[in-house]
């Protein structure tokens, strides 16, 4: 799902945020890439994205070689990859509803489907019943479920999740990483960046762990079903 | 594109506008204000183009015949005349005629003196056609042509008229383009700026709509909408603001000054804003189509 070849991206003459990454990552896995600030782990997610071209070596995702995607394409290529962050990216103005709407309003989904669509995915992160509530009346850990809906709501295949629990006290992190196990179950491919390392060792899953832009270690967890 | 996210477009388009409430105001101010200004312009140049116009048309060439020239020769140089492009109209003035009118205008009362000259038609070899030209730059050509003529001896023309009121046409359409284009500048750099506040604005959104996968059309259309629609409308009020105070004007000089009305004839407003409103609004539309074009090209790589 997931190939990286000999991947290294530098930001300028200095030190190179990834040096020359080799990473795999199989469909339906869920997968935590850990370490530093600084480690290059963000780099990842942004290459991944291609918000970022890499200096040297080649990102296939979904089958699709990044480095050959054109311009134009790379809007269609991000439908397949769904993405949460730290600060949630919500729409301060609109309302839960409209948040996740505005995913499918994004990819021309008509209102009929998004109709359909957005209240099965808000009921699926449990927030079914604050669908008129704004971003600022919702506690940290509903704002990343509206965030996770949305990024939801096109049926990605990939999740891609920067520190989605960085900004969440431990109850409502927990809960979080529970959906997005639950997300893994139905078949999505989940990366999660983090250094919250108590949530890691307690889920069990593979641990992708970089240091200085180098991958330092790669273990694969009990909870993985393979 | 589906019918909805024409209607979401557009939607966003009048959203932004409200969102920056003060910059688009300020931009419809601006816009209106220039287009305010070229429509002042423009009334007055296409009323005194019709002045200068309607005085060209007064300006004639006279053409006199040799002596002894029958009126069957006059006939066939006046249909020589009748083919030329540059003549609009030719009148036949006999040397009767030319007499009658001087008497007139010379003697007036004192009949008796004219009558000193009795049959003895003092202006015998005074026949004429007065030629009256479509454009008066063409006079020069004219001139040239009827003096080779057979059987013409004199052209009488007006040089200096002529070229004076040329002149003066010309320097008005220089003018008015000089002053239409820095308006146009002016109205283009606004609307970028207030385009550029509402991409700072929605920086969050964008970004989040481009990591979503959002194409760049649907990233962009919503400035352009907003460019259109202040162009629209900062076209649209002082287009109803000129129609109003034209009216009120023309009126108005015509009642404290009525002196002028025998030197300017304006137009009705109908004819002004025939070509006025159509013209106006396409440049507030293509200004602000141009300046939220430029402005995304340079502040939005999506």
């Amino acid at each position: 799902m997931i190939k990286l070849e000999h991947v290294s991206k530098a930001y300028s003459a200095g030190i190179p945020a990834l040096n020359d990454i080799n990473l795999e990552i199989e469909e339906g896995e869920f997968v935590f890439v850990v370490g530093d600030s600084g480690s290059g782990k963000s780099t990842l997610i942004k290459l991944l994205l291609k918000e970022l071209e890499p200096t040297e070596g080649t990102i296939i995702v979904d089958g699709k070689k990044l480095n050959s995607i054109r311009r134009r394409h790379v809007p269609k290529f991000r439908r397949n990859l769904g993405v949460v962050f730290q600060d949630f990216r919500l729409l301060k103005d609109r309302n839960v509803y409209d948040n996740v709407a505005f995913a499918q309003r994004v990819i021309g989904a008509s209102v009929r489907e998004s109709r359909r669509k957005v209240p099965a995915m808000l009921s699926m992160v449990g927030l079914a019943a604050k669908y008129k509530s704004y971003p600022k009346q919702l506690s940290g850990g509903e704002q990343q479920r509206v965030a996770i809906a949305r990024a939801l709501v096109n049926q990605p295949k990939i999740l891609l999740a920067d520190e989605p629990t960085g900004n969440l006290d431990a109850n409502n992190a927990w809960e979080i990483m529970k959906l997005l196990e639950e997300i893994n179950a139905r078949g999505t491919t989940v990366v999660v960046v983090t250094h919250n390392m108590e949530i890691v060792k307690a889920m069990n899953r593979r641990v992708i762990t970089i240091q200085k832009g180098i991958i330092v270690s790669d273990e694969k967890g009990d909870g993985d079903e393979d | 594109m589906r019918i909805s996210s024409i209607g979401y477009t557009l939607k966003q388009g009048i959203s932004n506008i409200w969102r920056n409430k003060m910059f688009s105001l300020a931009s419809m101010a601006t816009m209106s204000a220039c287009i305010f200004l070229f429509g002042l312009f423009f009334a007055i140049v296409t009323n005194f183009q019709a002045m200068v116009k309607e005085a060209e048309a007064g300006v004639a060439v006279t053409v006199f015949f040799n002596e002894g020239i029958t009126q069957g020769e006059i006939d066939r140089i006046g249909e020589e005349i009748g083919k030329r492009v540059e003549v609009s109209e030719y009148n036949f003035i006999s040397a009767e005629e030319a007499w009658e009118e001087f008497k007139t205008e010379y003697f007036g009362d004192d009949a008796q003196a004219a009558d000193g000259f009795k049959d003895d038609n003092p202006l015998a070899n005074s026949a004429s056609y007065e030629i009256y030209m479509n454009d008066i730059s063409m006079q020069a050509t004219l001139v040239d042509y009827l003096t080779s003529l057979e059987g013409v001896r004199e052209v009488r023309q007006s040089e200096t008229v002529a070229n004076t009121l040329s002149d003066f046409n010309n320097l008005i359409g220089y003018i008015s383009v000089g002053i239409i284009l820095i308006l146009l500048l002016v109205a283009v750099f606004l609307i970028s700026n207030t385009v550029t506040t509402g991409i700072a604005v929605r920086k969050d959104e964008i970004g989040i709509m481009k990591l979503i996968g959002a194409t760049d059309y649907f990233v962009r259309a919503p400035f352009v909408i907003e460019g259109v629609l202040i162009g629209v409308i900062g076209s649209a009020l002082p287009l109803a603001l000129l129609y109003f105070l034209y009216n009120k004007v023309v009126v108005y000089i015509g009642e404290k000054f009525g002196f002028l009305n025998t030197l300017m004839n304006f137009l009705p407003a109908k004819e002004v804003f025939e070509t006025l409103v159509p013209v106006a609004l396409i440049l507030g539309v293509g200004i602000g189509f141009l300046g939220s074009k430029i402005t995304i090209r340079k502040h939005l790589k999506v």
